[in-house]
């Protein structure tokens, strides 16, 4: 199969988008992403939106995007997987140029979710647990994270300040990011007082829904001024998606086996991986994001934020544009911020920038890791 | 007029489930599952409702149709037969619950579809009574 | 009345909410703290509980105490005034949670405090006519006071169930019971309206006393036995006074029904009441010992019973939490939180 290149990238800021629609928003990204390549002829657009059907806003939004594009009768693919969207987007994109299928597609990633109240955002996103088993007893994302929180903290001896590293790096990137959510850096003792979304899980530590859109042009060829990018790897894996028929549930089995996948196909050992985009809503799940692929031993992740480990200078940098918690929680557009941010990490573009970035992950999630979705791009 | 989500079958199907712990029962290895299988090596079987309390949190930003409740607390319990199932705690403060705590399972309201509709009934766990 | 065939319980549990309201709050709301009160708490049923959910529990804690198995109920029926549905019976759904269905009868019973002794009856005459050898019986209420009236003082939740059988296989074996009722409206509720109300005094001499002061005497009569034969008497409780006036009338004394007296801690339980007084006389009774008790429902009418403890029970009743048990489980809450939980606040 043929190599497979980020042409060009768009991101619009992140925000709550009064006055914007789903498809301005995904118009505008789109259009950024075309100017910055050099592709004249667009194969197919994917979208990836994971909150417009269970709001009850839209199904199949794809068509209605390549048509305010102008790019008339292309193929037009919805991705509606919940947060794992953006990124199984990505990957048959990938899949589809690398077979020849087609030269260059765009995948616009898309959001707008400010338009709804607080509760039916929690409603519908609690669909990824299990409805009957799960949500019926008034399960939410949050409250699952706070449960394996829960556990973490009483397994091994740690209390919700040892996680406070996490959205504090998170923060303090997410100053220099012009398109991100919130732009202020916060300390670990204002974690302390903040008010709790579902006990231990405060607001401090827990990412916030907001709108926006990212595009990025994958194709056969670089087709960009620009240094050229590969995606040299991905991977995708499932979980059980109810937590209590999970045998260990602080094993992310599903982000295990993906990054292995992903790192196998880029022929690339784990620690060369010099920058990582996670699914961050929490502190709790990068700790057992890292503490799943490897890059912590289990127990020991929160060791990665009190060592600054995490930070741009450290072995392990997250969060580099702000992660879900201060660029903000795009859900099913994820995916796609996450790979145009990265991008610009390793075309040495970025705002924190990791020195000498060669190789860098990307990894996604619906749910509690009950599909994981891991690409690895890399420098030329 | 418009009414509330009924999903009249969908609670209906669960019930027995959902009232008294019905689970399945492999015919060979004897293994006890909770939710119910389907599957002819799978016979009906009754939990003990008897458990421990592997993880919880309180929540105090609820979904749809919980806010009366807030706050409650959602917790994984481990059956004893086995299984881990996903309930409400209730007849319990927050504070009053912890991490390996034995809890047995009471049959409560759940919920309900609307003023006119459905009310659901199904399980939560509380601490020992005895 | 007595069947032809001997009946008796042979299975018996209760069910108290763990909340309580004291009665003070209640007047610290409405009165500012002046008057007396006619009890010192009532239960409150949690945010998760109703009359459903209540019978479950005291069903399940009956079938502990007995030797049989819920799918050999032939009968699960209910009596309320607060049954959750007015058109599908709490019994469909209680049945169903104790695994009883399909072949079993369910239709629930109504006579306000009275109706769970009413399917008790009923439950006698299914078995001593032998189309059953078991019918489930319970009363249950999570009973609603009208804010600020003297019933909210009062009006509380709880659940009792009795299971009716052969006398071979009973805790207690029920001699012979009289029922007495009348047309007389002392306390009734609408159809489709929220609160009932009630004749004040009204409710006193022509209603509670008269109806039970009839049944009990009848029913004495019938059995050719005066009180200082019995050892237990347990009457209906809307509060703590009453019971203890109408024992005096018919000449029982404090210490015969001090067991079955529970409305000073957990308020009036409705159709519950009496059965759950009968439930706290069965932990303690011994073999041999006699029960009076006489139901009372508004509207109006009075159950009396005369039971007779057997062997069995020694062996059984710590099968299940004992109602002490519930009723000493206190968790006080405060006006707010009480009118909160009770629907009391008009949401808009």
């Amino acid at each position: 199969m043929r190599p497979v290149y980020i042409a060009g990238t768009g991101m619009t800021a992140v925000a709550e988008h009064w006055t914007r629609t789903a498809l301005s928003l995904a118009r505008d990204a789109a259009h950024l992403a075309l100017q910055q390549s050099t592709i004249n002829r667009i194969d197919g657009v994917y979208v990836a939106n994971g909150s417009g059907a269970p709001l009850g806003l839209h199904q199949n939004i794809a068509p209605a995007v390549a048509h305010a594009l102008d790019l008339h009768g292309v193929e037009a693919i919805s991705f509606e997987s919940a947060g794992a969207a953006g990124g199984l987007a990505i990957r048959h994109a990938a899949t589809a140029v690398a077979a020849g299928v087609a030269d260059a597609i765009l995948v616009v990633g898309v959001e707008k979710v400010s338009d709804f109240l607080d509760e039916h955002r929690e409603e519908s996103m609690a669909l990824t647990s299990d409805t009957d088993w799960e949500s019926l007893h008034g399960v939410t994302l949050t409250a699952q994270w706070a449960m394996l929180m829960r556990k973490y903290m009483h397994d091994y001896a740690v209390t919700p300040h040892d996680f406070a590293p996490f959205p504090v790096n998170a923060h303090a990137n997410a100053v220099a990011n012009k398109l991100a959510l919130y732009r202020f850096a916060i300390s670990a003792d204002k974690l302390a007082g903040a008010g709790m979304i579902a006990d231990p899980l405060s607001l401090l530590d827990s990412a916030t829904m907001a709108d926006g859109a990212a595009a990025v042009i994958i194709s056969a060829t670089p087709a960009s001024a620009a240094p050229p990018v590969r995606i040299s790897g991905s991977g995708v894996a499932s979980a059980p998606v109810a937590l209590h028929e999970r045998t260990d549930l602080l094993d992310l089995s599903a982000v295990r086996l993906s990054s292995q996948r992903a790192l196998h196909a880029a022929g690339i050992p784990a620690n060369h991986i010099q920058a990582f985009d996670l699914h961050d809503p929490h502190g709790i799940a990068a700790v057992l994001a890292f503490e799943a692929m490897g890059y912590a031993a289990r127990g020991t992740g929160t060791q990665l934020g009190s060592s600054n480990a995490i930070r741009p200078d450290g072995s392990v940098p997250v969060a580099l544009s702000g992660g879900c918690k201060a660029r903000g929680d795009l859900f099913g557009a994820l995916g796609v911020y996450q790979i145009a941010e990265l991008t610009a990490q390793l075309r040495h573009t970025a705002a924190n920038q990791v020195p000498n970035c060669q190789h860098a992950m990307a990894q996604s999630m619906a749910g509690i890791a009950n599909t994981v979705v891991t690409h690895i791009l890399s420098r030329d | 007029m418009e009414h509330a989500r009924m999903e009249l079958a969908r609670h209906w199907r669960h019930r027995h489930a959902r009232y008294r712990l019905q689970g399945s029962r492999h015919t060979t290895t004897g293994a006890i599952a909770f939710p119910p299988r389907d599957g002819s090596e799978w016979e009906p079987t009754l939990l003990s409702g008897q458990g421990t309390v592997v993880t919880y949190t309180v929540i105090h930003q609820p979904p749809l149709g919980h806010h009366g409740e807030v706050p409650y607390v959602l917790a994984i319990v481990a059956l004893a037969e086995g299984p881990m199932i996903t309930a409400q705690l209730s007849d319990c403060r927050a504070n009053e619950v912890q991490i390996g705590m034995p809890v047995e399972m009471v049959t409560r309201l759940l919920g309900n579809e609307g003023d006119d509709g459905l009310l659901l009934y199904g399980y939560k766990f509380r601490p020992l009574l005895v | 009345m007595k069947p032809n065939r001997p009946v008796g319980i042979v299975g018996y549990g209760a069910y108290v909410p763990r909340y309580r309201i004291a009665a003070k709050e209640i007047s610290r709301v409405w009165t500012d703290g002046h008057g007396g009160v006619p009890v010192s708490a009532k239960s409150v049923p949690g945010p998760d509980e109703d009359v459903i959910t209540m019978s479950i529990e005291a069903a399940r804690n009956a079938i502990k105490r007995s030797d049989m198995q819920a799918s050999e109920l032939t009968a699960v029926w209910i009596g309320s005034e607060s049954h959750p549905y007015s058109v599908k019976p709490s019994g469909t759904i209680v049945a169903d949670a104790l695994g009883a269905t399909p072949f079993v009868s369910s239709a629930d019973f109504e006579f306000a405090c009275k109706a769970g002794s009413e399917a008790l009856t009923a439950g006698m005459g299914m078995v001593g006519s032998g189309m059953a050898n078991y019918v489930m019986a319970i009363g249950a209420d999570t009973a609603q006071g009208r804010p600020g009236d003297a019933l909210e003082y009062t009006a509380a939740a709880g659940a009792a169930a009795l299971i009716v059988g052969p006398a071979a296989e009973s805790l207690a074996t029920i001699e012979e019971t009289v029922s007495y009722v009348t047309d007389t409206p002392d306390f009734f509720r609408r159809a489709d309206r929220p609160y009932p109300v009630h004749g004040n005094r009204f409710t006193g001499e022509p209603a509670y006393f008269m109806q039970v002061r009839s049944a009990t005497q009848a029913l004495l009569q019938q059995l050719g036995v005066s009180p200082n034969d019995i050892t237990h008497a347990v009457f209906h409780q809307p509060n703590a006074r009453f019971p203890q006036a109408v024992a005096k009338q018919l000449g029982f004394s404090a210490e015969q029904i001090q067991t079955g007296l529970l409305a000073n801690r957990i308020g009036n339980t409705y159709s519950a009441a009496a059965l759950l007084g009968l439930t706290a006389v069965f932990d303690v009774a011994q073999p041999g010992d006699t029960i009076l008790m006489a139901s009372y429902g508004s509207g109006s009418g009075s159950d009396a019973y005369l039971l007779r403890v057997t062997d069995a029970i020694l062996a059984r009743r710590d099968r299940a939490p004992k109602t002490l048990r519930y009723v000493e489980r206190e968790y006080f809450v405060d006006y707010a939180v009480y009118a909160k939980w009770r629907d009391k606040l008009v949401m808009g």
